[in-house]
């Protein structure tokens, strides 16, 4: 009797899970963490003029020893200037709060789609997903051309006589966060569509008929039910808008600090490559955090059902 | 896998990556143009490959920082660029990421205004890597109406102190102040404004010109290094810290539109920064021999003095400035009388070290931290 390993279709089916297995890593590798240790790498250098503008991170000497050189400079600095912890607490800040905003707007219209009757979801949801086919930058341009001191909305409300004198709103925090909830609402509201669809109706049938009014249904049954698509919107939109650069840039004024724009600055301004790795790789680090208390949220979720 | 196979496989990839390098299968010359946007004439690369064959292919930028990153991350792909000669070009020179030009290659160099190659030897010896483009000043733009509506008449409007005279910057605030995002520029523009030298380190002057533009930072709306073309044209600012050029930008669109909005560019009296954008070919570039062909184009007269009508800036073409629309020539925004040239000043070469102090403080100032 031959030995289970040569066994031809045992060893095709070992064959294809190694395959099926090995591409997703061998993506991530290459795509995820080779990027990631290119970045780490030039973090631990110094900015030089040059091509590339730092110094490599190992060099055979001529006398056949490798020299390996680790500059950690670049991240005394990013802790010792205040200049980037203010920038990544109001980066923080703004990411929260816009979180919140779409949590408090695209919930209702989540959940309005997923209660709709059935011919009208897809339309609805087409009406959500519709602005990406157009340009990100047009879409944020155009908010420009909206908030402008002679702009449409300022005209709007002039001509409705709710205000006299133009507002100032282009070129402010306030403008970041319009432009930002406006991009990143279908974040929000397609994960908390995807969730709210699928709840069992009949629990709050059942729940109406134990006598449960509908608010109180909707916090104790919907709302838990739904955790799990609030906490994936909420990362859609809080992660990338933490490192968000076009939106500030065009959409915010001089006291809009944020990660990305220094980035830009310490990337483009100051060729200052190894600063500008260690912002990231610190902003890396930042994200990680809420990521885990994700996962270990979602652990609990799974132990207690 | 037998050698048949293999050999087909390596015919395919070759005759893929032929394809790559020439797409649509003829051998076609080209030549990579990396440049400003609407910085050419409408028919300059029209009458180029009309008179060389050569095909250009363009590509834009709207920032030198672009410029360099691609630069500096190395096989950029182009053949020619335009990059501002101070401090960009001057530090290009010093990474030593420009081919020194064939000057066979280019008849018509000696038209070039002597005066501005004398002020780009100090950045290139010799004048080896670098030919001059166009050249113009940072000064400010106005609306002319509503500055005087809220100034009055007496005021005089070729000052930097419209932008630094915290009071009459709070008069100007509403109607919208833009500066530069450039801590060179406003920096020595502020160091102007105060009778010192626009180009000091000196902490203490830097100090003093920080405290300066802290003071008025109130009333500044942003700070922008193109938005306000569009704003000035509108209406939607009164005075901007701006390039000569965009600033004459804004003032045609806003003839166009017609909507009452008069933009005038003026020279500040305290003195202003002249700039020159240059050109210069990449060390790797593909092909050195078209971009040659390019800069020659460039130096014919009538060429380089259609650009000037087309972008608004001054070109150092001595043989050109007669082939220039008369309404350029004789704006002493484009070219300044001798007397207003006098007060230009030229950036300073600065360490690496400084120019991040700089635009570090720049960071801090921008955000009132």
């Amino acid at each position: 009797m031959p030995a289970p390993q040569d066994n031809p279709p045992v060893r095709r089916q070992r064959l294809s899970r190694v395959v099926n297995i090995g591409l997703p890593y061998l993506w991530l590798g290459v795509f995820f963490l080779l990027p990631l240790l290119i970045v780490l790498q030039i973090s631990v250098a110094e900015p030089r003029l040059g091509q590339p503008p730092y110094t490599p991170l190992w060099e055979w000497l001529e006398s056949g020893v490798l020299q390996i050189q680790v500059n950690l400079q670049n991240f005394m600095l990013v802790w010792e200037d205040s200049i980037y912890l203010i920038a990544f607490l109001n980066s923080l800040w703004v990411a929260l709060v816009c979180t919140l905003l779409c949590l408090l707007i695209g919930y209702p219209m989540a959940y309005a789609i997923a209660t709709a009757p059935q011919r009208w979801r897809i339309p609805l949801l087409m009406l959500v997903i519709l602005p990406f086919w157009t340009s990100f930058l047009i879409r944020v341009y155009a908010w420009i051309g909206i908030l402008k001191t002679n702009g449409l909305l300022n005209h709007l409300l002039l001509a409705l006589g709710v205000i006299d004198t133009p507002l100032n709103i282009l070129h402010t925090q306030t403008a970041v966060y319009v432009g930002v909830v406006y991009s990143y609402l279908p974040f929000m509201i397609l994960p908390l569509y995807a969730n709210l669809s699928r709840l069992d109706p009949t629990l709050l049938e059942a729940a109406a008929d134990l006598g449960c009014r509908p608010l109180r249904a909707f916090v104790r049954v919907t709302l838990p039910l739904s955790l799990a698509g609030i906490v994936a919107g909420s990362m859609l939109v809080f992660i990338p808008v933490v490192g968000e650069f076009v939106i500030p840039d065009l959409l915010g004024g001089p006291e809009t600090l944020m990660v990305g724009k220094l980035l830009w600055t310490e990337f483009f301004g100051n060729k200052d490559w190894p600063l500008a790795a260690a912002l990231a790789i610190v902003l890396l680090g930042l994200l990680v955090v809420p990521f885990v208390l994700m996962q270990r949220l979602e652990r609990r979720m799974e132990e207690t059902s | 896998m037998g050698t048949a196979h293999v050999r087909k496989l390596a015919n395919l990839i070759l005759s893929l990556s032929l394809w790559a390098v020439a797409p649509l299968g003829h051998a076609e010359e080209q030549v990579h143009l990396y440049n400003w946007n609407d910085y050419f004439a409408e028919d300059t690369l029209e009458t180029f490959e009309a008179g060389t064959g050569i095909r250009p292919v363009l590509d834009l930028y709207d920032a030198n920082e672009i410029l360099e990153a691609k630069l500096l991350a190395g096989s950029s792909g182009y053949d020619l660029i335009f990059p501002t000669a101070r401090p960009f070009a001057a530090r290009h020179i010093r990474a030593e990421l420009y081919l020194p030009l064939d000057k066979s290659q280019l008849p018509g160099l000696e038209r070039l205004d002597p005066t501005i190659m004398a002020s780009l030897a100090e950045i290139d010896p010799d004048n080896a890597h670098l030919v001059p483009y166009m050249w113009g000043t940072s000064g400010l733009g106005i609306n002319r109406g509503k500055v005087r509506e809220i100034l009055g008449d007496q005021v005089p409007l070729d000052t930097w102190a419209l932008v630094f005279d915290p009071q009459i910057a709070a008069k100007l605030a509403g109607c919208g102040i833009a500066l530069l995002d450039d801590p060179t520029e406003v920096f020595s523009a502020a160091l102007a404004y105060l009778g010192k030298d626009p180009n000091s380190l000196e902490r203490a002057d830097l100090d003093a010109a920080a405290e300066l533009i802290k003071a008025i930072h109130p009333y500044i709306r942003y700070f922008h290094s193109s938005q306000y073309i569009s704003d000035l044209a509108n209406g939607d600012l009164c005075l901007a810290h701006g390039y000569s050029g965009d600033v004459l930008q804004a003032q045609e669109r806003a003839a166009e539109a017609d909507k009452g909005v008069e933009v005038i560019y003026r020279i500040p009296r305290e003195g202003a920064a002249m700039w020159t954008d240059v050109m210069a070919i990449p060390r790797d570039a593909p092909n050195p021999e078209a971009a040659h062909a390019f800069i020659a184009h460039l130096l014919q007269p009538a060429v380089i003095a259609a650009v000037s009508d087309y972008v608004y800036y001054a070109n150092p073409n001595l043989a050109a400035t007669p082939l220039v629309d008369a309404a350029l020539r004789d704006d002493p925004g484009i070219y300044p009388p001798a007397e207003v040239k006098a007060r230009l000043f030229v950036p300073n070469q600065r360490s690496d070290r400084q120019i991040r102090d700089l635009n570090r403080r720049w960071t801090r100032l921008k955000a009132n931290h």
